[in-house]
Protein backbone atom coordinates (compact mmCIF):
# COMPACT_ATOMS: atom_id res chain seq x y z
CA UNK A 1 0.00 0.00 0.00
CA UNK A 2 1.79 3.22 -1.28
CA UNK A 3 1.92 6.26 1.70
CA UNK A 4 -0.37 8.90 0.81
CA UNK A 5 2.63 11.86 -0.34
CA UNK A 6 0.98 15.39 -0.31
CA UNK A 7 2.51 18.07 -1.90
CA UNK A 8 1.27 21.92 -2.52
CA UNK A 9 2.72 24.91 -2.91
CA UNK A 10 1.59 28.39 -2.12
CA UNK A 11 2.78 32.22 -3.12
CA UNK A 12 4.53 33.00 0.51
CA UNK A 13 6.08 36.57 0.75
CA UNK A 14 6.99 36.93 -3.09
CA UNK A 15 8.16 33.72 -3.66
CA UNK A 16 6.80 30.43 -3.77
CA UNK A 17 6.41 27.79 -0.63
CA UNK A 18 6.68 23.92 -1.31
CA UNK A 19 4.82 22.25 1.57
CA UNK A 20 4.72 18.54 1.77
CA UNK A 21 3.18 16.19 4.02
CA UNK A 22 3.65 12.29 4.14
CA UNK A 23 1.92 9.50 5.96
CA UNK A 24 4.80 8.36 7.79
CA UNK A 25 5.06 6.17 11.06
CA UNK A 26 8.68 7.97 11.69
CA UNK A 27 8.91 5.02 14.79
CA UNK A 28 12.42 6.45 16.78
CA UNK A 29 13.58 2.87 17.62
CA UNK A 30 12.75 3.43 21.23
CA UNK A 31 9.63 2.67 22.11
CA UNK A 32 8.64 -1.10 23.06
CA UNK A 33 5.60 -2.24 22.07
CA UNK A 34 3.31 -3.18 25.08
CA UNK A 35 1.58 -6.76 23.66
CA UNK A 36 5.53 -8.31 22.65
CA UNK A 37 7.58 -6.30 25.25
CA UNK A 38 10.10 -6.19 21.76
CA UNK A 39 11.45 -2.72 20.47
CA UNK A 40 9.62 -1.43 17.65
CA UNK A 41 12.38 -0.96 15.05
CA UNK A 42 13.18 2.72 13.75
CA UNK A 43 11.06 3.35 10.49
CA UNK A 44 11.86 6.71 9.56
CA UNK A 45 12.24 8.84 6.45
CA UNK A 46 15.98 9.70 6.16
CA UNK A 47 16.17 11.74 2.61
CA UNK A 48 13.98 14.11 1.07
CA UNK A 49 14.35 15.58 -2.50
CA UNK A 50 12.85 18.92 -4.10
CA UNK A 51 13.28 19.25 -7.67
CA UNK A 52 11.91 22.26 -9.96
CA UNK A 53 11.03 21.61 -13.38
CA UNK A 54 13.73 18.03 -12.78
CA UNK A 55 16.40 20.66 -11.57
CA UNK A 56 17.16 19.41 -7.36
CA UNK A 57 16.66 23.17 -5.50
CA UNK A 58 16.94 21.00 -1.87
CA UNK A 59 17.48 17.74 -0.14
CA UNK A 60 16.50 17.23 3.35
CA UNK A 61 18.31 14.59 5.36
CA UNK A 62 15.80 14.11 8.69
CA UNK A 63 16.36 12.21 11.72
CA UNK A 64 13.59 9.88 14.37
CA UNK A 65 12.61 13.10 15.86
CA UNK A 66 10.98 14.54 13.19
CA UNK A 67 7.27 14.07 13.84
CA UNK A 68 5.12 11.17 12.53
CA UNK A 69 3.52 12.22 9.35
CA UNK A 70 5.58 14.76 8.83
CA UNK A 71 5.18 17.85 7.38
CA UNK A 72 8.03 19.88 5.49
CA UNK A 73 8.40 23.13 3.62
CA UNK A 74 10.77 25.01 1.94
CA UNK A 75 10.96 28.46 -0.51
CA UNK A 76 12.00 29.31 -3.90
CA UNK A 77 12.06 31.98 -5.68
CA UNK A 78 11.22 32.69 -9.48
CA UNK A 79 8.81 29.79 -9.37
CA UNK A 80 6.15 30.83 -12.87
CA UNK A 81 2.54 28.83 -13.14
CA UNK A 82 3.59 25.42 -14.88
CA UNK A 83 6.29 24.84 -13.22
CA UNK A 84 6.36 21.01 -12.07
CA UNK A 85 7.72 20.75 -7.94
CA UNK A 86 8.56 17.43 -6.72
CA UNK A 87 8.88 15.82 -3.99
CA UNK A 88 10.59 12.36 -3.86
CA UNK A 89 11.58 10.37 -0.14
CA UNK A 90 12.88 7.21 0.91
CA UNK A 91 13.27 5.46 4.85
CA UNK A 92 15.63 3.55 6.43
CA UNK A 93 13.38 0.42 5.95
CA UNK A 94 13.85 0.92 1.48
CA UNK A 95 10.38 2.70 0.54
CA UNK A 96 9.99 5.38 -0.73
CA UNK A 97 7.52 7.84 -2.41
CA UNK A 98 7.58 10.85 -5.04
CA UNK A 99 4.28 12.94 -5.55
CA UNK A 100 4.35 16.64 -8.24
CA UNK A 101 2.72 19.04 -8.35
CA UNK A 102 2.33 22.23 -10.77
CA UNK A 103 2.60 25.92 -9.33
CA UNK A 104 -0.93 27.79 -10.18
CA UNK B 1 -19.23 30.21 39.47
CA UNK B 2 -23.04 30.94 41.50
CA UNK B 3 -24.46 31.22 38.36
CA UNK B 4 -23.49 27.49 37.48
CA UNK B 5 -24.53 26.55 41.18
CA UNK B 6 -27.81 27.73 40.91
CA UNK B 7 -28.42 26.15 37.64
CA UNK B 8 -27.13 22.86 39.04
CA UNK B 9 -29.12 23.02 42.55
CA UNK B 10 -32.22 24.02 40.25
CA UNK B 11 -31.82 20.82 38.60
CA UNK B 12 -30.99 18.71 41.77
CA UNK B 13 -27.84 17.14 40.38
CA UNK B 14 -25.69 17.91 43.46
CA UNK B 15 -25.49 13.98 43.97
CA UNK B 16 -29.44 13.64 44.29
CA UNK B 17 -31.82 11.33 42.49
CA UNK B 18 -33.42 12.07 38.92
CA UNK B 19 -34.22 15.86 38.26
CA UNK B 20 -37.97 17.31 37.46
CA UNK B 21 -38.25 18.49 33.57
CA UNK B 22 -37.38 22.20 33.86
CA UNK B 23 -37.49 24.69 30.94
CA UNK B 24 -37.65 23.54 27.28
CA UNK B 25 -34.04 23.29 25.54
CA UNK B 26 -34.69 26.19 23.41
CA UNK B 27 -34.68 28.72 26.86
CA UNK B 28 -31.30 26.04 27.69
CA UNK B 29 -30.01 27.13 24.76
CA UNK B 30 -30.14 31.05 25.28
CA UNK B 31 -28.90 30.50 28.83
CA UNK B 32 -26.24 28.25 28.08
CA UNK B 33 -24.95 30.27 25.46
CA UNK B 34 -25.11 33.80 26.99
CA UNK B 35 -23.17 32.78 29.52
CA UNK B 36 -19.98 31.75 27.21
CA UNK B 37 -20.95 34.96 25.49
CA UNK B 38 -20.67 36.79 28.99
CA UNK B 39 -17.49 34.75 29.63
CA UNK B 40 -15.81 35.76 26.76
CA UNK B 41 -16.68 39.34 25.14
CA UNK B 42 -14.11 39.39 22.60
CA UNK B 43 -14.93 35.97 21.12
CA UNK B 44 -16.97 36.22 18.20
CA UNK B 45 -19.87 33.72 18.22
CA UNK B 46 -18.67 31.88 15.26
CA UNK B 47 -14.98 31.73 16.51
CA UNK B 48 -16.12 29.20 19.40
CA UNK B 49 -16.08 26.48 16.41
CA UNK B 50 -12.47 26.62 16.52
CA UNK B 51 -12.03 25.18 20.21
CA UNK B 52 -9.71 26.24 22.86
CA UNK B 53 -7.55 28.37 20.41
CA UNK B 54 -9.87 31.01 20.23
CA UNK B 55 -10.47 31.57 23.94
CA UNK B 56 -8.08 34.83 25.50
CA UNK B 57 -4.91 33.82 27.03
CA UNK B 58 -4.10 31.04 24.48
CA UNK B 59 -2.44 32.70 21.69
CA UNK B 60 0.95 31.23 21.99
CA UNK B 61 -1.53 27.97 21.16
CA UNK B 62 -3.86 29.91 18.55
CA UNK B 63 -0.17 30.75 16.54
CA UNK B 64 0.40 26.76 16.63
CA UNK B 65 -2.92 25.60 15.34
CA UNK B 66 -2.61 27.82 12.69
CA UNK B 67 1.01 26.77 11.59
CA UNK B 68 -0.56 23.31 11.77
CA UNK B 69 -3.34 24.03 9.71
CA UNK B 70 -0.76 25.43 6.41
CA UNK B 71 -0.96 21.55 5.94
CA UNK B 72 -3.12 19.91 8.91
CA UNK B 73 -2.50 16.34 9.35
CA UNK B 74 -6.09 15.07 9.53
CA UNK B 75 -5.71 15.59 5.45
CA UNK B 76 -4.18 11.87 5.60
CA UNK B 77 -7.62 10.62 6.88
CA UNK B 78 -9.50 12.39 5.47
CA UNK B 79 -8.78 11.06 2.21
CA UNK B 80 -8.99 7.92 3.49
CA UNK B 81 -12.50 8.55 4.51
CA UNK B 82 -12.77 9.80 0.49
CA UNK B 83 -11.64 6.87 -0.93
CA UNK B 84 -14.16 5.16 1.11
CA UNK B 85 -17.08 7.07 0.90
CA UNK B 86 -16.31 7.06 -3.28
CA UNK B 87 -15.59 3.17 -3.62
CA UNK B 88 -18.47 1.40 -4.81
CA UNK B 89 -19.50 -1.31 -2.33
CA UNK B 90 -20.54 -4.90 -2.75
CA UNK B 91 -23.72 -3.96 -3.68
CA UNK B 92 -22.21 -1.84 -6.49
CA UNK B 93 -23.51 1.16 -4.75
CA UNK B 94 -22.03 4.46 -2.44
CA UNK B 95 -22.03 5.68 0.59
CA UNK B 96 -23.35 8.64 -0.93
CA UNK B 97 -26.81 7.02 -2.41
CA UNK B 98 -28.02 5.77 1.33
CA UNK B 99 -28.04 9.74 2.18
CA UNK B 100 -30.21 13.15 0.83
CA UNK B 101 -28.46 14.84 -0.89
CA UNK B 102 -26.29 12.28 -1.53
CA UNK B 103 -24.67 13.17 2.24
CA UNK B 104 -24.15 16.42 1.16
CA UNK B 105 -24.97 19.58 3.67
CA UNK B 106 -27.15 17.20 5.98
CA UNK B 107 -24.49 16.66 8.71
CA UNK B 108 -25.55 19.77 10.55
CA UNK B 109 -28.67 17.60 11.80
CA UNK B 110 -26.69 15.13 13.13
CA UNK B 111 -27.22 13.41 15.72
CA UNK B 112 -31.04 13.43 15.16
CA UNK B 113 -34.52 11.55 16.32
CA UNK B 114 -35.57 9.11 14.58
CA UNK B 115 -39.26 8.93 15.08
CA UNK B 116 -39.63 5.16 13.38
CA UNK B 117 -36.90 3.30 16.04
CA UNK B 118 -37.62 6.28 18.69
CA UNK B 119 -33.50 6.51 19.08
CA UNK B 120 -30.73 8.89 18.90
CA UNK B 121 -29.35 8.05 15.72
CA UNK B 122 -25.41 9.49 15.08
CA UNK B 123 -23.76 9.53 11.60
CA UNK B 124 -21.69 6.41 12.37
CA UNK B 125 -24.60 4.30 12.97
CA UNK B 126 -26.26 5.67 9.90
CA UNK B 127 -22.82 5.30 7.70
CA UNK B 128 -22.74 1.96 9.43
CA UNK B 129 -26.19 0.47 8.77
CA UNK B 130 -25.24 2.14 5.28
CA UNK B 131 -22.05 -0.32 5.06
CA UNK B 132 -24.69 -3.13 6.09
CA UNK B 133 -27.54 -2.79 3.67
CA UNK B 134 -25.11 -2.85 0.58
CA UNK B 135 -23.05 -5.73 1.65
CA UNK B 136 -19.79 -4.43 3.07
CA UNK B 137 -17.95 -6.21 5.11
CA UNK B 138 -15.91 -3.38 7.38
CA UNK B 139 -14.00 -4.37 10.22
CA UNK B 140 -16.02 -1.42 12.18
CA UNK B 141 -19.11 -3.08 11.70
CA UNK B 142 -18.12 -6.21 13.94
CA UNK B 143 -15.42 -5.08 16.22
CA UNK B 144 -15.49 -3.67 19.64
CA UNK B 145 -15.04 -0.10 18.52
CA UNK B 146 -14.49 1.45 22.31
CA UNK B 147 -11.37 -1.27 22.37
CA UNK B 148 -10.20 -1.93 18.71
CA UNK B 149 -8.65 0.94 17.54
CA UNK B 150 -7.67 -0.24 13.74
CA UNK B 151 -11.71 -1.01 13.48
CA UNK B 152 -12.69 2.02 15.12
CA UNK B 153 -10.11 4.91 13.15
CA UNK B 154 -11.91 3.99 9.50
CA UNK B 155 -15.11 4.38 10.81
CA UNK B 156 -13.87 7.98 12.15
CA UNK B 157 -11.81 8.76 8.79
CA UNK B 158 -15.51 7.73 6.79
CA UNK B 159 -17.79 9.93 9.33
CA UNK B 160 -14.73 12.72 8.85
CA UNK B 161 -15.40 12.95 5.29
CA UNK B 162 -19.08 12.51 5.72
CA UNK B 163 -19.26 15.52 7.89
CA UNK B 164 -16.49 17.54 5.53
CA UNK B 165 -19.48 17.24 2.72
CA UNK B 166 -21.32 19.85 5.09
CA UNK B 167 -18.42 21.73 6.24
CA UNK B 168 -19.43 25.64 6.99
CA UNK B 169 -23.45 24.40 7.56
CA UNK B 170 -25.06 25.84 11.05
CA UNK B 171 -25.87 23.29 13.85
CA UNK B 172 -29.27 22.59 13.74
CA UNK B 173 -30.96 19.90 15.77
CA UNK B 174 -34.73 19.15 15.19
CA UNK B 175 -36.72 18.61 19.41
CA UNK B 176 -39.51 18.92 18.08
CA UNK B 177 -40.68 14.86 18.79
CA UNK B 178 -41.14 14.65 22.26
CA UNK B 179 -38.86 11.62 22.21
CA UNK B 180 -36.42 14.17 21.04
CA UNK B 181 -36.90 16.00 24.21
CA UNK B 182 -36.69 13.21 26.24
CA UNK B 183 -33.80 12.35 24.48
CA UNK B 184 -31.88 15.50 25.13
CA UNK B 185 -32.80 15.38 28.56
CA UNK B 186 -31.47 12.44 29.26
CA UNK B 187 -27.95 13.95 27.99
CA UNK B 188 -28.44 17.16 30.18
CA UNK B 189 -28.19 14.96 32.82
CA UNK B 190 -24.95 13.44 31.91
CA UNK B 191 -23.55 16.92 31.47
CA UNK B 192 -24.33 17.75 34.95
CA UNK B 193 -24.13 14.87 36.97
CA UNK B 194 -20.75 14.62 39.03
CA UNK B 195 -18.80 11.43 38.28
CA UNK B 196 -15.75 9.61 38.94
CA UNK B 197 -13.07 10.02 41.97
CA UNK B 198 -12.54 13.15 40.58
CA UNK B 199 -15.97 13.90 41.43
CA UNK B 200 -16.63 16.16 37.81
CA UNK B 201 -19.19 16.47 35.65
CA UNK B 202 -18.93 17.63 32.16
CA UNK B 203 -19.93 21.31 33.63
CA UNK B 204 -17.67 21.66 35.87
CA UNK B 205 -14.41 21.80 33.71
CA UNK B 206 -16.28 22.78 30.52
CA UNK B 207 -18.23 26.06 31.55
CA UNK B 208 -16.59 27.94 34.42
CA UNK B 209 -13.19 26.45 34.34
CA UNK B 210 -13.14 26.78 30.15
CA UNK B 211 -9.91 28.10 29.01
CA UNK B 212 -8.11 27.94 32.01
CA UNK B 213 -5.15 25.49 32.40
CA UNK B 214 -5.16 22.78 35.18
CA UNK B 215 -1.58 22.97 35.82
CA UNK B 216 -0.69 20.61 32.27
CA UNK B 217 0.20 21.57 28.93
CA UNK B 218 -3.62 21.57 27.99
CA UNK B 219 -6.50 24.49 28.99
CA UNK B 220 -9.77 23.28 29.27
CA UNK B 221 -12.20 23.84 26.15
CA UNK B 222 -15.46 25.84 26.04
CA UNK B 223 -18.48 23.44 25.93
CA UNK B 224 -19.87 26.07 23.15
CA UNK B 225 -18.26 24.48 19.94
CA UNK B 226 -17.22 21.16 21.83
CA UNK B 227 -18.31 19.23 19.08
CA UNK B 228 -18.07 21.47 15.58
CA UNK B 229 -14.76 19.85 14.74
CA UNK B 230 -15.76 16.09 15.18
CA UNK B 231 -14.52 13.66 13.90
CA UNK B 232 -11.38 15.75 14.96
CA UNK B 233 -7.71 15.08 14.83
CA UNK B 234 -5.77 15.66 18.53
CA UNK B 235 -2.01 16.55 18.11
CA UNK B 236 -1.72 13.44 21.02
CA UNK B 237 -3.31 11.22 18.80
CA UNK B 238 -1.87 11.97 15.43
CA UNK B 239 -4.87 10.51 14.10
CA UNK B 240 -8.83 11.14 13.69
CA UNK B 241 -10.98 10.06 16.09
CA UNK B 242 -15.21 9.52 16.86
CA UNK B 243 -16.49 11.52 19.33
CA UNK B 244 -17.32 8.72 21.10
CA UNK B 245 -13.78 7.89 21.80
CA UNK B 246 -13.12 11.76 22.97
CA UNK B 247 -16.28 10.85 25.82
CA UNK B 248 -14.41 7.38 26.64
CA UNK B 249 -11.18 9.15 27.35
CA UNK B 250 -12.16 12.26 29.15
CA UNK B 251 -14.87 9.99 31.93
CA UNK B 252 -11.09 7.81 32.10
CA UNK B 253 -9.07 11.29 32.53
CA UNK B 254 -11.57 12.46 35.65
CA UNK B 255 -10.94 8.48 36.79
CA UNK B 256 -14.95 7.68 35.88
CA UNK B 257 -15.94 3.82 34.18
CA UNK B 258 -16.15 4.79 30.37
CA UNK B 259 -19.23 3.88 28.82
CA UNK B 260 -19.61 1.94 25.71
CA UNK B 261 -18.78 3.83 22.21
CA UNK B 262 -21.77 3.48 20.77
CA UNK B 263 -24.00 3.49 23.62
CA UNK B 264 -27.24 5.24 24.29
CA UNK B 265 -26.20 7.20 26.94
CA UNK B 266 -23.32 9.02 24.79
CA UNK B 267 -25.45 9.33 21.78
CA UNK B 268 -27.60 11.24 24.34
CA UNK B 269 -25.05 13.42 25.49
CA UNK B 270 -23.63 14.08 21.49
CA UNK B 271 -27.17 15.43 21.18
CA UNK B 272 -27.36 17.47 24.12
CA UNK B 273 -24.22 19.15 23.25
CA UNK B 274 -24.54 19.30 19.64
CA UNK B 275 -27.60 20.83 20.62
CA UNK B 276 -25.80 23.48 22.79
CA UNK B 277 -23.48 24.44 20.00
CA UNK B 278 -26.38 25.22 17.45
CA UNK B 279 -25.95 27.95 15.05
CA UNK B 280 -22.28 27.16 15.04
CA UNK B 281 -20.85 26.84 11.63
CA UNK B 282 -19.26 22.87 11.28
CA UNK B 283 -15.77 22.45 11.16
CA UNK B 284 -14.88 18.84 11.20
CA UNK B 285 -12.45 17.29 10.47
CA UNK B 286 -10.57 20.12 12.66
CA UNK B 287 -7.04 20.11 14.79
CA UNK B 288 -8.15 20.07 18.49
CA UNK B 289 -6.30 19.42 21.08
CA UNK C 1 33.49 -4.30 -29.86
CA UNK C 2 30.83 -3.24 -32.71
CA UNK C 3 28.64 0.08 -31.54
CA UNK C 4 25.41 -2.03 -30.04
CA UNK C 5 22.17 0.35 -30.04
CA UNK C 6 21.64 0.03 -26.17
CA UNK C 7 17.77 -0.73 -26.55
CA UNK C 8 19.21 -3.73 -28.31
CA UNK C 9 21.71 -4.55 -25.88
CA UNK C 10 20.02 -4.24 -22.37
CA UNK C 11 17.47 -6.69 -24.18
CA UNK C 12 19.95 -9.02 -24.15
CA UNK C 13 21.23 -11.92 -22.68
CA UNK C 14 24.24 -10.28 -21.53
CA UNK C 15 22.94 -6.89 -20.01
CA UNK C 16 19.82 -9.34 -17.91
CA UNK C 17 23.37 -11.26 -16.74
CA UNK C 18 24.85 -7.98 -15.89
CA UNK C 19 21.93 -6.05 -14.14
CA UNK C 20 21.48 -9.72 -12.16
CA UNK C 21 25.16 -9.49 -10.96
CA UNK C 22 24.76 -5.66 -9.72
CA UNK C 23 21.65 -6.52 -7.94
CA UNK C 24 22.78 -9.25 -6.19
CA UNK C 25 25.72 -7.26 -5.44
CA UNK C 26 23.48 -4.58 -3.90
CA UNK C 27 24.72 -1.99 -6.14
CA UNK C 28 21.65 -1.34 -7.73
CA UNK C 29 19.39 -0.87 -4.37
CA UNK C 30 18.50 3.03 -4.19
CA UNK C 31 18.52 2.74 -0.23
CA UNK C 32 21.65 1.57 -0.17
CA UNK C 33 23.02 4.76 -2.21
CA UNK C 34 21.25 7.07 -0.50
CA UNK C 35 22.10 5.66 3.34
CA UNK C 36 25.80 6.32 2.61
CA UNK C 37 25.10 9.78 1.65
CA UNK C 38 22.69 10.04 5.06
CA UNK C 39 25.09 11.69 7.91
CA UNK C 40 24.53 9.18 10.49
CA UNK C 41 27.31 10.03 12.80
CA UNK C 42 25.79 13.53 13.29
CA UNK C 43 22.17 11.82 13.75
CA UNK C 44 23.36 9.32 16.29
CA UNK C 45 25.39 11.74 18.48
CA UNK C 46 24.37 12.49 21.52
CA UNK C 47 25.78 16.15 22.45
CA UNK C 48 24.87 18.94 20.95
CA UNK C 49 28.19 20.58 20.35
CA UNK C 50 28.89 16.64 18.78
CA UNK C 51 26.26 16.83 16.39
CA UNK C 52 27.35 20.29 14.51
CA UNK C 53 31.08 18.54 14.68
CA UNK C 54 29.85 15.55 13.08
CA UNK C 55 27.72 17.53 10.66
CA UNK C 56 29.76 20.21 9.33
CA UNK C 57 33.38 19.05 10.86
CA UNK C 58 33.31 21.79 12.84
CA UNK C 59 31.40 23.32 15.93
CA UNK C 60 32.57 27.52 15.35
CA UNK C 61 29.74 29.13 14.30
CA UNK C 62 28.69 33.34 14.99
CA UNK C 63 25.49 34.05 16.19
CA UNK C 64 23.26 35.79 14.27
CA UNK C 65 20.82 37.97 14.43
CA UNK C 66 19.54 37.47 10.81
CA UNK C 67 18.20 33.82 11.29
CA UNK C 68 14.83 34.52 12.43
CA UNK C 69 12.83 31.33 14.07
CA UNK C 70 9.42 30.86 14.31
CA UNK C 71 8.77 28.61 17.20
CA UNK C 72 6.37 28.44 20.23
CA UNK C 73 7.45 29.48 23.81
CA UNK C 74 5.55 26.78 24.82
CA UNK C 75 4.75 23.81 22.96
CA UNK C 76 0.92 22.62 22.65
CA UNK C 77 2.15 18.89 22.51
CA UNK C 78 6.53 18.04 22.81
CA UNK C 79 5.52 15.41 19.91
CA UNK C 80 4.73 17.84 17.20
CA UNK C 81 6.45 21.28 17.70
CA UNK C 82 6.25 23.23 14.28
CA UNK C 83 9.12 25.09 13.57
CA UNK C 84 9.72 27.93 10.51
CA UNK C 85 13.86 29.31 10.20
CA UNK C 86 13.83 31.94 7.74
CA UNK C 87 18.17 32.77 7.52
CA UNK C 88 18.41 36.29 6.04
CA UNK C 89 21.94 35.61 4.68
CA UNK C 90 23.43 35.72 1.48
CA UNK C 91 24.20 32.43 -0.45
CA UNK C 92 22.31 29.80 2.15
CA UNK C 93 23.97 26.25 1.63
CA UNK C 94 22.13 24.54 4.61
CA UNK C 95 20.03 24.90 7.16
CA UNK C 96 20.50 22.23 10.91
CA UNK C 97 18.02 22.16 13.65
CA UNK C 98 18.78 20.47 16.48
CA UNK C 99 17.25 20.16 20.35
CA UNK C 100 20.04 20.52 23.03
CA UNK C 101 17.97 18.25 25.34
CA UNK C 102 16.84 15.66 23.01
CA UNK C 103 19.07 12.34 23.61
CA UNK C 104 20.08 12.66 19.53
CA UNK C 105 19.85 16.75 18.91
CA UNK C 106 20.00 16.40 14.86
CA UNK C 107 16.70 16.58 13.95
CA UNK C 108 17.37 17.59 10.68
CA UNK C 109 19.81 19.44 8.21
CA UNK C 110 18.54 20.34 4.77
CA UNK C 111 20.94 21.26 2.40
CA UNK C 112 19.86 24.19 -0.36
CA UNK C 113 21.03 24.56 -4.14
CA UNK C 114 18.48 27.03 -5.39
CA UNK C 115 15.62 27.04 -3.20
CA UNK C 116 15.38 30.05 -0.27
CA UNK C 117 17.21 29.84 3.02
CA UNK C 118 14.01 28.93 4.65
CA UNK C 119 13.40 25.84 6.41
CA UNK C 120 10.56 24.68 8.23
CA UNK C 121 8.99 21.32 10.00
CA UNK C 122 7.56 19.85 12.68
CA UNK C 123 9.76 18.03 15.64
CA UNK C 124 9.58 15.57 18.51
CA UNK C 125 10.88 17.24 22.28
CA UNK C 126 11.74 15.54 24.90
CA UNK C 127 11.58 17.96 27.57
CA UNK C 128 11.55 21.66 27.32
CA UNK C 129 15.03 22.61 25.69
CA UNK C 130 16.90 25.51 23.51
CA UNK C 131 16.14 24.52 20.04
CA UNK C 132 19.19 25.46 18.18
CA UNK C 133 19.76 26.53 14.33
CA UNK C 134 22.85 26.02 12.62
CA UNK C 135 23.21 28.17 9.25
CA UNK C 136 25.97 27.56 6.37
CA UNK C 137 26.27 30.32 3.98
CA UNK C 138 28.87 31.66 1.81
CA UNK C 139 30.87 28.60 3.74
CA UNK C 140 30.70 29.87 7.26
CA UNK C 141 28.48 28.67 10.08
CA UNK C 142 25.94 31.02 11.83
CA UNK C 143 23.50 30.43 14.69
CA UNK C 144 20.40 31.30 16.29
CA UNK C 145 18.56 29.75 19.36
CA UNK C 146 14.96 29.84 20.86
CA UNK C 147 13.70 28.17 23.95
CA UNK C 148 10.49 25.95 24.14
CA UNK C 149 8.98 24.96 26.98
CA UNK C 150 7.48 20.79 26.89
CA UNK C 151 5.22 19.99 29.61
CA UNK C 152 3.21 17.10 30.25
CA UNK C 153 -0.23 16.25 31.85
CA UNK C 154 -3.00 18.30 32.39
CA UNK C 155 -5.90 16.61 30.23
CA UNK C 156 -3.96 15.85 27.33
CA UNK C 157 -3.81 12.21 27.65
Amino acid sequence: MARQTRIRTKPQEGVTEVLVLVSHPMETGQRTDPKTKEKIPAHFIQKMTFTLNGKEIAVADLGIAVSKDPLVAIRVKGAKPGDKVKVAWSDNQGESGSEETTVG
Amino acid sequence: MKRILILVAAIGLTGAATAPALADPASDLKQFQDFFKKKFQTVKFDDFANGLYVLPGNEDYLEQWKAYNEFPPYELGLANGKKMWETPLKSGKTFASCFKNGGKNIAQHYPYWDQTTQKVRTAEMDLMDCAKRNEADFKFLTADLGKEQGARVPLAELTAYFYSLSKGQRISIDLSQPGAVKAYEEGKKFWWSRRGQLNFACANCHMDLAGKNLGGNQPLSAALGHTTAWPAQRLEWGRIETIHFRYMTCNSQVRAKSLKHGSEAYNHLQLYETYMSSGLPLSAPAMRN
Amino acid sequence: MTHTPRRTFLKSGLALGLVSAAAAAGLLKPARVLAAEWPKGAFESKKLEEAIQNLFGSAQATASGSIRIKAPLQAENGAVVPIAVTADLPNVQSIALLVEKNAQPLIANVNLSGAEGYFSARMKMNATSDVHVIVKSAGKLYSARQNIKVTVGGCGG
